[in-house]
C-alpha cells in the first residue's frame, strides 16, 4: 500500500486539472468494479453492485490538490500567480511547484522589508529558470501543484497532498477488500473539492444517492500550542459529527460508531471548526442524502508536509469495509 | 475657405448594442430587456418560452448532423438600485442590487421604476464640505435619490418601495470604442442574438437569456436545469483593467486585445476541454484572444457546470472597462471577435470534444 501512497501523493493534480490522477487511479481499480465511468466534470466513478437489498451509497475521495495558477509573466520571465484552493502565503517561500508538463519552479517573494510579516500571495513569484517572458515554458492560465517526495517516519507518513490522496488510497483499498455488499456502492474519485466541493456536487446531482460518505483528512489538536481539538494522530480514524459546512446525519454517525465498536476498531469523534468536505455537497445535492464523513487525522494540512499515521489509514479502511459489507439501517 | 479632409467612410452605429444597453433591466426587473430580445430573435428560432424565473429560452432545432444539445447563455440583468423607503421629505432611500462601489454613486442620474422617472443621487455640494468630509467615502445607505418630490405623499404617487433604479447613459461610439451602461452583459446578449441570426447550426442550439446573474447566478441555474444541455458556452463582459501602470504586475484583460477566455475565476474552473477547443479555434482562424487573468469574479458557468451530473461549460467574454459603474467602455473589434470566435467554436463542435476523459 505504501507504493500506492507514494505514487498518488507525488502526482500532479491541482483542482480542475486531475487528468494525470485519473490515469493513475484507473488501473488500480480495473477489474474491481462492475462499471467504471467518467462524468462531464471529470469525476472517476466506479460502481460496485450490491445484491439488490441495500441502499445506493456514494463514497467520495477527491483526487485534486491545492495549487497555483499563473496570472502574469513579467518581462524578465518570472511568474505571478493566484491560489487554487486554500494556499497560505507562509507555506510558500523556497517551496517548489510542478506544472502538468513536468516544469518545476521555485517560489520566492519580493524584497522583504520586515521579516515579522507574511507577504500576501501577490507579492510572491515563481522562477522557472526563464530569462524572459518569451522563454517561459508556461503561460498565463497554466496550473501547478506543489512538489515534494513522500517521507516515511515509522508509522507516520508525510507528503504534499495527503489531502486527499490518502482518501483515494482508502477508497481503492476498500474497493479491493470489499468481498460482497448489499449496497450499490459508487466510489467517486472526485474533482475540484479544494475550490468548493464542486465535483462531488455534480456527481451527486447525477447519482442522487441515499447515503453519501466522504473520505477526507481532518485537523488534529495534538501538536504544540494547537487550537484545542479532540482528534490526535494514531488514535483511529475520525467519524465526523460536524464541520463548518455540514452536520453529519445522526443515524449514519451512529451506524458508523456501532460498526466500529462491533469490529473492535478504534475511532475518534470529530467536530471541526473550520473546513468541510465533499459530504457537504452530497448532503444537499438533488433531493438530498444522509451524509457523513470518515476522516483520516492529519497534521499540517494545506502545507507541503501533511502528516498522517498508517494505523489510522488501516483502521479507516477496516471500518468502511465493515460498514459497507453489512446492511445499513439509518 | 474651410478645410475639407477626405470624406471618411460613414460607419453606422451598432443599433443592437444601442438598443440593448439603453434598455433597462436591473436584476429581478428584466422584462423590458426580455421583450426587446424576444422581438429581435422571434423570427430566427423554432420555439421560445419564458420560464418561472423569467429566463427567455429559445431553441433552434439545427440540421441534426451533430448529436448535441448546446446551451449558449448571456444574462439580461444589470446592476442597479432598489428603493427601500420613501422618507418624510420625499427623498428615496435605496439598496444596491449586485456589486456596486458606493464611490461611483454620488451625483449620478438614475431612472426609477417602470416609468423611468428621473432622479439624482444627492450629494452635498463641495461648497459646504468641511474638514475631513473632503476625504470621507459616503456610504450608500446615507445617500438619497431626489426625484424632485416635495413630500412623502408627492413621491409616493410616483414611485413605490421595491421599484428598481438604473443608471442613465446613452450609447455612443468613439471610433472603435463604445460607451454605454450595462455592457455587462448586454454585449453578451447582443452577441447571442447575432449567433441566433446566423443559425441554424449542425446541432440543437438553445439560447438562454437569463435573469438575476448579478445577484448570484440565480437565473442560469433554473434555465440550464430545464434545458439539460450536453455542454454550455457563456457569453459575458469581463472587467478590463488596463490603465497604465509602472510596475510589471498582473494587469487584467485589455481592451482591443481580443475575446477574453476564462480559465479559472473565484467560483469556477472552466472545462479544460472547451477552453482548449476555444483557444485552438481562435488560433486556427487568426482571431486574437487573451486569457482572462485567473482569480476572482464569476460567471453563470458556476451555476450550470454542476447540474445533472455535470455539464461541460466555458466562458468567452468581451473585455469592458469600468464595469459595474454608470458608464462602461468596450472595443467594437473585441465584440465582433467574440461573435466570430463563438460562431467558429460552435460550428466546429463535435461530441468527441467533451467525450469523457481517460
Amino acid at each position: 500500500m505504501k507504493d500506492l501512497i507514494k505514487k498518488l501523493v507525488e502526482a500532479y493534480g491541482p483542482s480542475g486539472f486531475e487528468d494525470q490522477m485519473r490515469d493513475l487511479i484507473r488501473p488500480e481499480i480495473a477489474g474491481l468494479a462492475d462499471e467504471i465511468s467518467v462524468d462531464a466534470m471529470g469525476n472517476l466513478i466506479a460502481l460496485k453492485k450490491g445484491d439488490g437489498t441495500g441502499l445506493k451509497i456514494m463514497i467520495a475521495a477527491h483526487m485534486d490538490e491545492i495549487g497555483i495558477m499563473v496570472t502574469h509573466i513579467t518581462e524578465d520571465g518570472f511568474l505571478r500567480f493566484t491560489n487554487i484552493g486554500g494556499v497560505f502565503p507562509h507555506t510558500l517561500l523556497g517551496n517548489r511547484v510542478q506544472f502538468a508538463d513536468g516544469t518545476v519552479g521555485v517560489i520566492h517573494s519580493d524584497r522583504i522589508e520586515d521579516r515579522s510579516k507574511v507577504y500576501p500571495l501577490d507579492k510572491h513569484f515563481i522562477d522557472v529558470g526563464a530569462g524572459s517572458k518569451k522563454d517561459s515554458p508556461v503561460g498565463v492560465g497554466d496550473a501547478a501543484g506543489f512538489q515534494r517526495e513522500l517521507l516515511v517516519n515509522g508509522t507516520r507518513l508525510t507528503a504534499k497532498s495527503m489531502d486527499d490522496r490518502i482518501g483515494c488510497v482508502v477508497a481503492i483499498e476498500v474497493l479491493k477488500r470489499l468481498q460482497s455488499t448489499p449496497h450499490d456502492v459508487y466510489f467517486v474519485f472526485s474533482v475540484q473539492e479544494e475550490v468548493g466541493t464542486r465535483g462531488a456536487q455534480a456527481a451527486a446531482n447525477g447519482l442522487m444517492p441515499d447515503v453519501g460518505i466522504a473520505i477526507d483528512v481532518t485537523l488534529t489538536g495534538d501538536v504544540p500550542e494547537a487550537r484545542p481539538m479532540e482528534v490526535s494522530l494514531g488514535k483511529g480514524p475520525a467519524i465526523k459529527v460536524k464541520d463548518s459546512g455540514m452536520i453529519a446525519h445522526a443515524g449514519l454517525v451512529r451506524a458508523m460508531r456501532d460498526r466500529a465498536a462491533a469490529a473492535d476498531i478504534p475511532y475518534q469523534l470529530e467536530v471541526l471548526d473550520g473546513g468541510s468536505t465533499d459530504a457537504r455537497s452530497m448532503q444537499i445535492a438533488g433531493p438530498g442524502s444522509a451524509a457523513g464523513c470518515l476522516s483520516i487525522p492529519c497534521r499540517y494540512v494545506h502545507s507541503q508536509s501533511e502528516t498522517v499515521d498508517m494505523d489510522d489509514v488501516e483502521n479507516g479502511i477496516g471500518l468502511l469495509v465493515e460498514l459497507l459489507s453489512n446492511p445499513l439501517d439509518i | 475657405m474651410v478645410f475639407c479632409p477626405n470624406r471618411m467612410p460613414i460607419k453606422t452605429m451598432n443599433e443592437l448594442l444601442k438598443q440593448l444597453t439603453e434598455a433597462v433591466g436591473v436584476s429581478s426587473a428584466e422584462k423590458e430587456v426580455r421583450l426587446l430580445i424576444r422581438d429581435l430573435i422571434v423570427d430566427h428560432v423554432d420555439e421560445w418560452h419564458v420560464d418561472a424565473m423569467g429566463n427567455l429560452i429559445a431553441r433552434q432545432a439545427g440540421t441534426g448532423e451533430v448529436k448535441l444539445r448546446v446551451l449558449v447563455d448571456a444574462h439580461m440583468d444589470e446592476v442597479g438600485l432598489m428603493i427601500t423607503e420613501i422618507d418624510s421629505s420625499g427623498m428615496l432611500r435605496f439598496d444596491t442590487v449586485g456589486g456596486i462601489d458606493d464611490r461611483t454613486l454620488l451625483g449620478k442620474v438614475v431612472q426609477v421604476g417602470r416609468h423611468k422617472l428621473t432622479g439624482v443621487i444627492g450629494a452635498k455640494p463641495v461648497h459646504l464640505l468641511r474638514g475631513s468630509q473632503y476625504n470621507e467615502v459616503v456610504k450608500s445607505d446615507a445617500m438619497r435619490i431626489d426625484i424632485g418630490a416635495s413630500s412623502k405623499d408627492a413621491a409616493a404617487g410616483k414611485v413605490k418601495v421595491g421599484d428598481t433604479a438604473a443608471f442613465v447613459t446613452a450609447y455612443e461610439e468613439l471610433g472603435i470604442t463604445a460607451v454605454g451602461k450595462a455592457f455587462d452583459d448586454r454585449a453578451g446578449c447582443a452577441a447571442l442574438i447575432e449567433l441566433l441570426r446566423a443559425g441554424p447550426y449542425p446541432f440543437e442550439l438553445v439560447a438562454s437569456f437569463t435573469v438575476q446573474e448579478e445577484v448570484g447566478l440565480r437565473g442560469a441555474q433554473t434555465a440550464a436545469y430545464g434545458v439539460k444541455p450536453d455542454l454550455a458556452l457563456i457569453l459575458e463582459c469581463t472587467p478590463a483593467y488596463d490603465l497604465p501602470n509602472e510596475n510589471d504586475v498582473s494587469p487584467n484583460v485589455a481592451l482591443g486585445k481580443g475575446p477574453s477566455i476564462y480559465v479559472m475565476d473565484g467560483v469556477t474552473i472552466q472545462d479544460p476541454r472547451l477552453v482548449s477547443h476555444i483557444t485552438r479555434t481562435a488560433a486556427a482562424n487568426d482571431i486574437p484572444f487573451q486569457i482572462r487573468q485567473p482569480g476572482g469574479g464569476g460567471t453563470n458557468t458556476a451555476a450550470i457546470q454542476r447540474l445533472h451530473g455535470g455539464i461541460p461549460a466555458a466562458t468567452i467574454a468581451v473585455p469592458g472597462r469600468h464595469a459595474h459603474t454608470p458608464a462602461m467602455m468596450i472595443n467594437l473589434d473585441d465584440y465582433a471577435h467574440v461573435v466570430q470566435l463563438t460562431a467558429a467554436a460552435l460550428r466546429s463542435l463535435t461530441p468527441d470534444i467533451i467525450k469523457p476523459a481517460g
